[in-house]
């Protein structure tokens, strides 16, 4: 049996080991979206196989994760499966006509420069790249928009991918959909906060994200979500009638929708009621396309919610 | 049948073998985090494996039992009472209804365990009665134990029995300083040669900041390899591409603080690890505290899986002798 830790393939895929439990695939060490399908396309293989002794696979954004019980298949074995997979299914995913995701966009309600991530952001400018304004005057200047507003008009102006779940149940990493020349990125805070606001829209490296319950988090805080996306109690429709905790999954669209307070204030007010519901419309997508006409369809993704 | 809690100790949760198959939407597994000890206490009062116990951590609770039962202590090194008269750990100690079982002061180690004949009866939460405090699900209420909790137990005891002792070679001993195996990767690439020698080189101290979410530690500083960052990581070189996490691997930000993850930690970020600690070794982790040491074992996935089939021999050896 070859020694495959730390491998790459032709396609500088890495594989390796995390401990006697998982096997960690890493496509590309940047995040693209062809990275990306790549992983879906390859997670999605790997599930309709049904290896035994492959106990979790976990999708995320330009890698994935599967957790292994190695009495049942040696993770070596395991790595050799996952390369004839890549090869078969992995490295066209983004090109392929034929390869296509259905599944659901989501209409997100946000407040932008909302006074509970304001208030919470000015207690820990000490922890800041720039303890002078704040942290969307920081992300506009650095991305090189001329004011905030501006900057939320980009933020707001294309829908998401949800490239990846985790850190904690049911945040959802939203990945923008626009070519890379009109991606925003930001670092992470100097030194994390201890506090986050439940629900905080916040943003690092590449993505875009909620904070499902409140805690310390590094992220950029950019808004607020009035709308839950983790319903312990299910108490909400969309939860019982899923029944799950959590609302996104892997491979939603999103379209982050500016709000103003009173819109806040509306939706606050149906999550009160436990009457909330998140309008969805199912979609097909398909990679090839978008790469090919990002704007056009994603247009055509945004019009199935207003229609 | 029940428990009255008198005193919850500091952060006393109610544990079973874990909450499995939601890794992929951000549920850690929580569970029991020294699995030896766990296991070997289920054995010892008869129930089946994945009912379930009583974690506690550096001071035991202070328990009334409501009615007859049986018990076994096992974990840390911790003198139990019950209605102040000493009883042993590592072996099944019968309960009559209204006696009080107590700790005194940890001489060893970090957790014990509390097994019950029939387990802890609370409801299953996505499969498991793990608690889970970081969002509150599982367990008694999603928390921790408190002041005047009272603990139903379950009726599902197979063969509960007192007086059933483990054979003194299976009870582990908790060194001030532990070995930890670790199987160096994931990310490693992103540490300079000399860190990554560094890193297994020395004896790190485990910080206060060291509970079920993960365990971190003091002792060197570490260097990355200088890059330009691959788009989407973030500027800090510390940062990798957010990724998912292995339960057990370890990560450096800032290159000062190693932090082991464990079974209560996130499932995934943007911070690079550079290897994982077997999944056998976080029994021995889970028994250290703050200011004891700790030394990273380099040992290859060969020696990692026969790690984990020695204990699981050990572990069916313990089971058979307690039948």
């Amino acid at each position: 049996m070859t020694d495959v830790t730390g491998t790459t393939t032709e396609n500088d895929t890495r594989y390796d080991f995390g401990g006697d439990e998982f096997v960690y695939v890493e496509i590309s060490a940047e995040m693209s979206l062809p990275a990306h399908f790549a992983s879906l396309a390859i997670t999605r293989r790997l599930r309709e196989e049904a290896i035994p002794g492959v106990e979790e696979i976990c999708p995320s954004n330009a890698s994935y994760m599967v957790r292994v019980d190695p009495d049942r298949i040696h993770p070596r074995d395991l790595v050799h499966e996952l390369q004839r997979i890549e090869t078969d299914v992995g490295s066209a995913a983004s090109e392929d006509p034929d390869f296509v995701v259905d599944t659901r966009i989501v209409d997100v309600p946000i407040m932008f420069a909302d006074p509970w991530t304001h208030e919470v952001l000015m207690r820990f400018r000490d922890r800041h790249q720039d303890p002078t304004g704040t942290d969307l005057d920081y992300g506009a200047r650095i991305n090189g928009y001329d004011s905030a507003e501006s900057f939320i008009d980009a933020l707001a102006g294309a829908p998401y991918l949800v490239t990846m779940m985790g850190f904690v149940p049911g945040l959802p990493w939203c990945f923008q959909l626009v070519p890379r020349e009109r991606q925003v990125e930001v670092p992470k805070y100097v030194r994390p906060r201890t506090e986050t606001p439940e629900r905080a829209f916040g943003f690092g490296g590449a993505f875009a994200v909620i904070y499902p319950v409140k805690g310390a988090g590094g992220y950029q805080l950019f808004g607020s979500a009035p709308a839950p996306i983790f319903d312990g109690a299910q108490e909400q429709p969309d939860f019982a009638e899923e029944d799950s905790v959590v609302f996104f999954r892997h491979g939603d669209l999103i379209r982050f929708r500016r709000i103003d307070q009173d819109e806040y204030d509306d939706v606050r007010g149906l999550v009160d009621a436990k009457q909330w519901r998140y309008r969805t419309r199912p979609v097909r997508f398909s990679p090839s396309r978008w790469i090919a006409d990002p704007d056009g369809i994603n247009a055509a993704l945004v019009g199935e919610l207003d229609r | 049948m029940s428990i009255v809690v008198h005193d919850p100790g500091l952060e006393t949760t109610v544990q079973d073998t874990g909450r499995l198959g939601h890794y992929a939407i951000g549920f850690p597994p929580s569970g029991a985090l020294d699995s030896y000890a766990y296991h070997v206490g289920n054995a010892l009062v008869g129930n089946a494996p994945g009912a379930a116990a009583l974690e506690a951590v550096y001071l035991g609770p202070t328990l009334e039992f409501t009615a007859d039962s049986v018990v076994a202590v096992t974990g840390a090194d911790i003198p139990v009472s019950l209605d102040g008269e000493p009883v042993p750990t590592w072996e099944s100690v019968a309960v009559r209804a209204g006696q009080t079982l107590a700790f005194g002061q940890l001489a060893g180690g970090a957790r014990p365990y509390v097994a019950v004949a029939g387990g802890i009866d609370v409801p299953t939460y996505y499969g498991s009665r793990s608690t889970y405090t970081l969002v509150g699900i599982g367990g008694f209420g999603g928390r921790a134990l408190a002041e005047g909790d009272e603990l139903s137990l379950g009726d599902a005891a197979v063969d509960p029995r007192a007086g059933r002792r483990v054979e003194d070679a299976d009870i582990p001993e908790h060194p001030t300083t532990a070995e930890l195996r670790l199987l160096v990767g994931l990310h490693s690439y992103r540490l300079t040669p000399d860190s990554l020698e560094r890193f297994t080189s020395t004896a790190w101290k485990v910080t206060p900041d060291a509970n079920r979410v993960g365990y971190r530690y003091r002792g060197a500083e570490l260097e990355f390899v200088p890059r330009e960052q691959p788009f989407g990581a973030g500027s800090d070189p510390a940062n990798v591409t957010d990724c998912g996490y292995p339960v057990g691997s370890v990560q450096v930000p800032g290159g000062v603080e190693p932090i082991v993850l464990l079974q209560d930690a996130v499932t995934g970020g943007g911070y690079a690890t550079l290897g994982t600690v077997v999944s056998v070794d976080r029994d021995r982790l889970a028994q250290t505290k703050t200011g004891d040491h700790t030394r990273f074992v380099p040992v290859d996935l060969d020696e990692a899986l026969a790690i984990r089939r020695d204990r699981a021999a050990r572990l069916d050896r313990v089971r058979s002798s307690l039948a």
